[in-house]
């Protein structure tokens, strides 16, 4: 994921134009949406990201034709997702942010039920066998663990055998080897070629996955493009402890910026090995030993965190955004 | 989780209407047999409220000489039947499926939203088609009722009752919150049905002025029509034969269809597919 180049240039499969949604009207109303243009290639994995009330599940629902657009345009394999739902839907594979399944039936008659509702379904056994679930074939939706409902949730959308798949944050509440295994599952799938767009709160499984993905807050995309292409002109950091008494004062690090906490040194730098070596050298001229040294290269983490609190300083939080149903209930929970 | 992500094994044939209805309503018929109280309101609570029904209607007799409490016992029981197990029954089992996200779930497929309701409705219906043909064989050979006089007429009396009561049970979850809370948000509509839609109390017994606005509520129609399609009469007139019985259904014909009408109007208008947040 070195290149900036776009890496499937084919034909796009989602094309998302000028799009937004409202909820209810007038003061009470809410802009979850505000404009947001996106553009998926054939066989691409898509991620999108945000805080809670971003509008990453608002956005997805009206690209999944799950709700239609208050204005905007959205495109899925040619086609008006929720104008043209019969033409669209047997293409491609939803899995919604929660369950959805009655708990009183069991794995297999889920599967069978839902098997009747699609085209050309893939055998149920097979479905069960890539997530793992075949052993719990006979056990009730309700006697599930959570992480089991979600790979059930992900069976189902992967019944089809979709061209397209969305996935609204497949791995929460996964414990981490099922969450490696749904990792491995997804890019097998689109090493077959499928296309998947997901949302995630983990900025981990954007950086393992994503060959593109997008920062989206207060219903706009803040960012797009590939993961180094989104941490390209983000400083590195370095953090360390100075001696109480340290009888040399620190060298001008050139291009950096440092900042003191007590003691606690942070420098932003965009040279690492420069400003490092610099550093480093000083330290040992003046035989001061660093507590606590620590240096690293821009990560997605700190690029979206930075992201977010930019974009939350300078984009005017628009007088309606307070209302938000289910905006900010939680802070984002990160990988790290 | 192993790497059969590409299979050489057959897919299944292409989804259409019917499969999707039959694999809803086949889901939808485990349920119902799983759940102790649906199942007690589908198949007891009818029979019980029969022997009422019976209660009051011989002591109607009494002051009505000439009532033909048998017949009007076998049209009250398959009205009673199908307000309890399609209407009431389904208002549950919307809320139910709405609070599970299951709707929502079964929006994101390739089922069409008039088959996900429809296909919940299967078992509902089913089941009430044939307890009303088991009361209609058991009236037929008990009580030794004629057979009926128009079956086309009776079968459009059942489909105006089912499409009208489904509709209201799908209005009606709208206004519920919890499958608990059915019990009262169905009461109206109930409440209505048994009293003044003729099954309980015949509109042949009631002061004129209080059956003509009874003729108008949105089940009396419908319930009328298939008492006519059996009995050749809605008890305000002599029974009549087959094409006799067009004229004596054509008023009912008209205010059922417009209910019907209505109801689905209010349905697709007020339905909810997700819980309020």
């Amino acid at each position: 994921m070195e290149t900036s180049q776009l890496p499937f240039p084919g034909e796009p499969v989602i094309e998302v134009t000028d799009l937004h949604r409202r909820y209810g009207s007038g003061t009470t109303g809410y802009h979850a949406v505000r404009g947001v243009d996106l553009s998926v290639g054939r066989g691409e994995l898509f991620a999108l990201l945000g805080t809670n009330g971003a509008g990453k599940t608002s956005t997805m629902e009206l690209i999944e034709g799950l709700a239609a657009p208050t204005g905007g345009r959205v495109r899925v394999l040619g086609h008006d997702p929720y104008r043209e739902r019969a033409t669209v839907r047997p293409r491609i594979g939803i899995m919604l942010q929660e369950g959805g399944f009655p708990g009183d039936l069991t794995v297999a008659e889920t599967g069978r039920s839902w098997a009747g509702m699609t085209s050309h379904a893939r055998p149920l056994d097979e479905a069960l066998e890539l997530v793992g679930l075949s052993a719990r074939r006979k056990v009730r939706v309700k006697q599930l663990s959570g992480g089991e409902r979600r790979r059930l949730d992900l069976a189902m959308a992967l019944l089809g055998r979709p061209e397209v798949l969305f996935l609204d944050e497949p791995s929460t509440g996964l414990d981490p080897e099922a969450r490696a295994a749904v990792w491995r599952l997804v890019r097998e799938l689109r090493a077959q070629g499928t296309t998947v767009l997901l949302t995630t709160h983990y900025l981990e499984e954007a950086e393992e996955l994503a060959d593109r993905l997008a920062i989206m807050h207060g219903g706009r995309v803040v960012t797009t493009g590939t993961v180094a292409e989104v941490i390209a002109g983000r400083p590195s950091r370095i953090t360390f402890e100075l001696p109480e008494y340290t009888g040399a004062s620190l060298p001008a690090l050139a291009g950096a910026q440092v900042v003191a906490d007590g003691r606690k040194i942070t420098v932003q730098t965009p040279r690492l090995q420069a400003t490092l070596t610099e550093l480093l050298g000083w330290a040992d001229q003046h035989r001061i030993a660093l507590g606590a040294l620590d240096a690293r290269s821009a990560s997605l983490e700190e690029a979206f965190l930075a992201i977010a609190s930019e974009a939350a300083l300078e984009g005017p939080p628009p007088a309606d955004t307070p209302t938000a149903p289910s905006a900010r209930r939680r802070l984002i929970g990160l990988a790290r | 989780m192993t790497t059969a992500v590409v299979s050489s094994a057959p897919s299944g044939p292409r989804s259409t209407a019917t499969r999707r209805l039959l694999a809803l309503g086949r889901a939808e018929a485990v349920l119902l047999l799983r759940n102790r109280t649906a199942l007690f309101t589908a198949l007891l609570l009818p029979v019980l409220l029969v022997f009422g029904l019976k209660n009051v209607l011989d002591q109607q007799a009494k002051d009505n000489p000439g009532l033909d409490v048998d017949s009007l016992l076998v049209n009250g029981a398959v009205g009673m039947v199908l307000a309890f197990v399609v209407y009431y029954n389904l208002t549950a089992a919307y809320v139910a499926r709405r609070g599970e996200l299951v709707l929502k779930r079964l929006r994101t497929g390739e089922a069409r939203d008039a088959e996900i309701l429809a296909g919940t409705a299967v078992p509902s219906v089913g089941l009430a088609l044939l307890m009303c043909t088991v009361i209609g064989v058991a009236g037929a050979s008990v009580l030794d009722l004629t057979a009926p006089v128009n079956p086309l007429l009776l079968a459009v009396g059942l489909v105006l009752v089912v499409g009208t009561l489904m509709a209201l049970a799908a209005i009606s979850s709208a206004f519920t919150r919890t499958v608990e809370s059915a019990g009262i948000t169905t009461m109206p509509v109930l409440l209505l049905t048994q009293f003044g839609s003729g099954l309980f109390f015949p509109l042949e017994v009631m002061p004129d002025r209080v059956a003509d606005v009874c003729r108008l509520l949105p089940t009396t129609p419908a319930f009328q029509l298939v008492r006519v399609g059996w009995f050749g009469t809605d008890g305000s007139a002599a029974p009549t034969g087959f094409a006799g019985s067009w004229a004596a259904a054509a008023p009912h014909l008209v205010t059922g269809s417009v209910w019907l009408a209505l109801a689905v109007w209010g349905a697709v208008r007020y339905f909810r597919w997700e819980p309020r947040r």
